[in-house]
């Protein structure tokens, strides 16, 4: 893990002393609420329909056990005992004090942590792999990329008053497990021809109310490279982006606008130009290794490629059985494992953690998982490197904590938005949606026999559920006062990515579980067989049969 | 109005500025918008008092680029604080286009915007508000002064650790 050497706690610790006298300037009316709202945003505060909220940035999701402690000592001290993970890998809490927000900060700051950019119009927590440096398909680990644009971003005197937020995802593996091409920037590593290590480069990606699959501007980028090309990216953005309306002030819009053709050459050419005049910004291979060190993998065993202790547990216990199929994930090193802590219990709220259940997770990874903890952007915690040998203990300890629910991936793995119980853009409940589908589903032998399905629910078009790149999304709107919701089906974030279809008019909330059911019995019953997933039968078969199940009198 | 330049408020100015399509005066320094400085060009340039060019934030640099030499000031405004563009100009006119004369702010300029004003090179600043006049007065406005990345300060900050080549202090 990265580890902060003076500079780096010196920059935390002044921010935090700015923050806090912007609050007093604010306590004492010398700023404006208008004036006030994007300094506290930019260090995490939010207004909410109840109370303020504080998001706290989990750079590339990777936590050690001695940070998880902190926020659950936090949540515990001044929320009320949980906290809630986010599609960014961030934690919320939502009911803090103002003017308890200083001193929050100064605790995180005694972890390495902060809330910096976790909001505002400003380069947000760069977010990565949760399986990075474990996953087996992986070309190189993303987090040392992400640490350097961590730092490169973090109060940038030019781009913290963009026109609009602007979030970069990277991913070390093919596999796109961090959905890089819904982001402003999403990043892939790759190796050249020679096995140097570089980037593809996406841009322009992003949910919300005009979503957009990003367009590739770079087959490869060396890695030298990957400053003065997002500066470039950037300053284009920062010149040339709308201000005129919010919801058109995303890079995608200037993608969308100006034509990716030409919007390419103007980044290539203030790429060059920025090249010649600013050698800093080339990211020299003694700095890459520097902060690649702080990644090094930990110190495996070699192991053999099975475990006796593993496989009997397999055979003997089928709730073990059902864990391992769905929460393992194969590990890059032989007779280690990456698990999944499914942070979506059977008909509770996706993404909560209780402060007792994140010091237990922080007392598990520090015995069985070289004390690391990754947050995903699916909301769920990780262990990513756990002894084959140590799986069947850990399983025991996490059902003992309740967090051994083995759903990773299914129908009820659902992200849902905060939505209406805590938002006040939302236009509908998403939680509680959330929460009845995951009971409708809650047989386990349905889920599996389901199999891979991604559903995904937001409150209102600002998507933060991203409902757009579920395989089955619900989108909450608002009509004559009253909640409904339209269904997308065929979405993705992967690296097939593609933005789901509204399949028609949207269902009453006592509508909407029956007809996601609806919507997975037409899968089922259509299927080719057990292999072929929700989302290629819809990409075989297309809307209509699933439109023709959910409006049987339309298609009459 | 109130300048801010090298670290000290100004109650006087010696700058005119002449309100748009409004006859220049033949004498004083006078800050012109830059329309009217792109229609009066030659006759500006040849004039004997200092000239400087106000540019709006959705303007482009392109129509002065070549007299910057002959520039004493250049305004970039910022007409709400939010409005992120003039930082990035500024950059430009001061790492590409090696301005060198008087790079003004003005418009909505705050305290807590100030510093990241200073580190794109901006050297004097315009302000109206109060609350930031007292504070720069005081001596309050410092914000974070340790960086991330180097600026158009390039030569006034130090490089505190040359290892990470980027790191400024200021
Ligand atoms: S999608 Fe809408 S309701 Fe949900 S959190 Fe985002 S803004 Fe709030």
């Amino acid at each position: 893990m990265y580890r902060y050497d003076e500079f780096d706690r010196r920059f935390v610790e002044e921010r935090v002393a700015e923050f806090s006298d912007q609050v007093a300037r604010r306590l004492s009316g010398e700023l404006s609420e208008d004036q006030f709202k994007p300094l506290r945003l930019m260090n995490g505060v939010y207004l909410q329909l109840h109370a303020y909220m504080l998001r706290i940035a989990i750079p590339y999701g990777t936590l050690s056990s001695r940070q998880l402690r902190k926020l659950a000592f936090i949540a515990r001290t001044y929320d009320r005992g949980y906290g809630h993970f986010t599609t960014r890998q961030n934690m919320q809490l939502n009911w803090i004090a103002l003017k308890d927000v200083p001193e929050i900060l100064g605790h995180l700051a005694d972890v390495e942590m902060h809330c910096l950019q976790t909001s505002g119009n400003c380069i947000r927590n760069v977010t990565a792999d949760q399986f990075s440096g474990a996953a087996a398909d992986e070309i190189a680990d993303p987090r040392p990329y992400a640490e350097i644009l961590r730092q490169w971003s973090s109060i940038h005197p030019e781009f913290t008053y963009l026109p609009r937020k602007f979030k970069l995802a990277v991913t070390g593996a093919p596999n796109d497990r961090a959905a890089i091409q819904v982001h402003d920037i999403g990043l892939e590593l790759r190796r050249g021809e020679a096995g140097e290590i570089g980037f593809a480069v996406y841009v322009g990606g992003g949910q919300g109310r005009t979503p957009m699959v990003a367009r590739k501007v770079r087959d490869f980028l060396p890695e030298a490279e990957l400053l003065a090309y997002c500066t470039a990216i950037l300053r284009v953005y920062n010149l040339y982006g709308r201000r005129d309306n919010k919801f058109k002030a995303r890079i995608k819009i200037l993608v969308h606008e100006t034509g990716i053709e030409e919007l390419k050459r103007d980044i290539e050419a203030e790429y060059e130009a920025l090249r010649a005049e600013n050698e800093t910004l080339s990211v020299p291979a003694e700095e890459i290794a520097r902060i690649s060190a702080y990644f090094a993998p930990p110190a495996f065993e070699s192991l053999p490629e099975r475990s006796a202790a593993f496989e009997t547990a397999l055979l003997r216990d089928p709730d073990f059985a059902r864990f391992v199929e769905r929460n393992l994930v194969r590990h890059k090193q032989q007779g280690y494992a990456a698990l999944t802590i499914s942070l979506k219990p059977i008909g509770l709220p996706p993404g909560d953690a209780s402060s007792s259940q994140m010091e237990a997770i922080a007392d598990i990874a520090e015995r069985w998982s070289f004390d690391e903890i990754r947050v995903s952007h699916e909301q769920n915690l990780v262990l990513p490197h756990v002894r084959l040998d140590d799986v069947p203990l850990v399983f025991a300890e996490l059902q003992r904590n309740g967090l051994a629910e083995s759903n990773a991936g299914l129908v009820t793995d659902i992200i849902a938005c905060p939505g209406l119980d805590y938002c006040s853009l939302a236009n509908a409940r998403s939680i509680p949606i959330a929460q009845r589908i995951s009971e409708r589903f809650a047989d386990p032998a349905r889920q599996r026999e389901i199999g891979d399905l991604k559903l995904k629910i937001s409150g209102c078009i600002n998507a933060c559920g991203h409902h757009h790149v579920g395989h089955i999304g619900i989108l909450g709107v608002e009509r004559k006062g009253e909640e409904f919701y339209q269904i997308t089906l065929g979405g993705t974030g992967d690296e097939t990515c593609s933005i789901g279809e509204i399949v028609g008019k949207g269902f009453s909330s006592a509508e909407i579980v029956d007809a996601v059911e609806t919507v997975i019995d037409t899968y089922l019953a259509l299927r080719t067989g057990p292999d072929e997933t929700f989302l290629q039968a819809f990409r075989r078969l297309g809307e209509a049969p699933f439109v023709e199940a959910l409006y049987p009198a339309k298609a009459a | 109005m109130a300048i801010f330049r090298n670290g000290t408020v100004l109650d006087h100015d010696s700058w005119t500025v002449v309100a748009a399509g409004a006859p220049v005066p033949a004498e004083g320094d006078i800050i012109i918008a830059l329309a009217d400085f792109i229609a009066q060009r030659d006759a500006l340039l040849g004039r004997v008092g200092p000239v400087g060019v106000a540019v709006e934030a959705g303007e482009e640099l392109d129509d002065i680029v070549g007299d910057l030499p002959r520039l004493v000031l250049v305004a970039l405004r910022f007409p709400k604080y939010t409005d992120g563009r003039s930082y990035s100009k500024a950059r430009l006119l001061r790492e590409r286009h090696r301005y060198g004369g008087e790079l003004r702010a003005v418009g909505d300029v705050l305290h807590d915007q100030i510093p990241l004003m200073l580190r794109c090179g901006f050297d004097s600043l315009e302000v109206t508000h109060e609350p930031t006049l007292r504070a720069l007065r005081e001596g309050r406005v410092r914000g974070v002064t340790v960086h991330y990345q180097t600026s158009a300060r390039e030569g006034r900050e130090a490089a505190p650790n040359p290892a990470r080549r980027w790191l400024r202090a200021s």
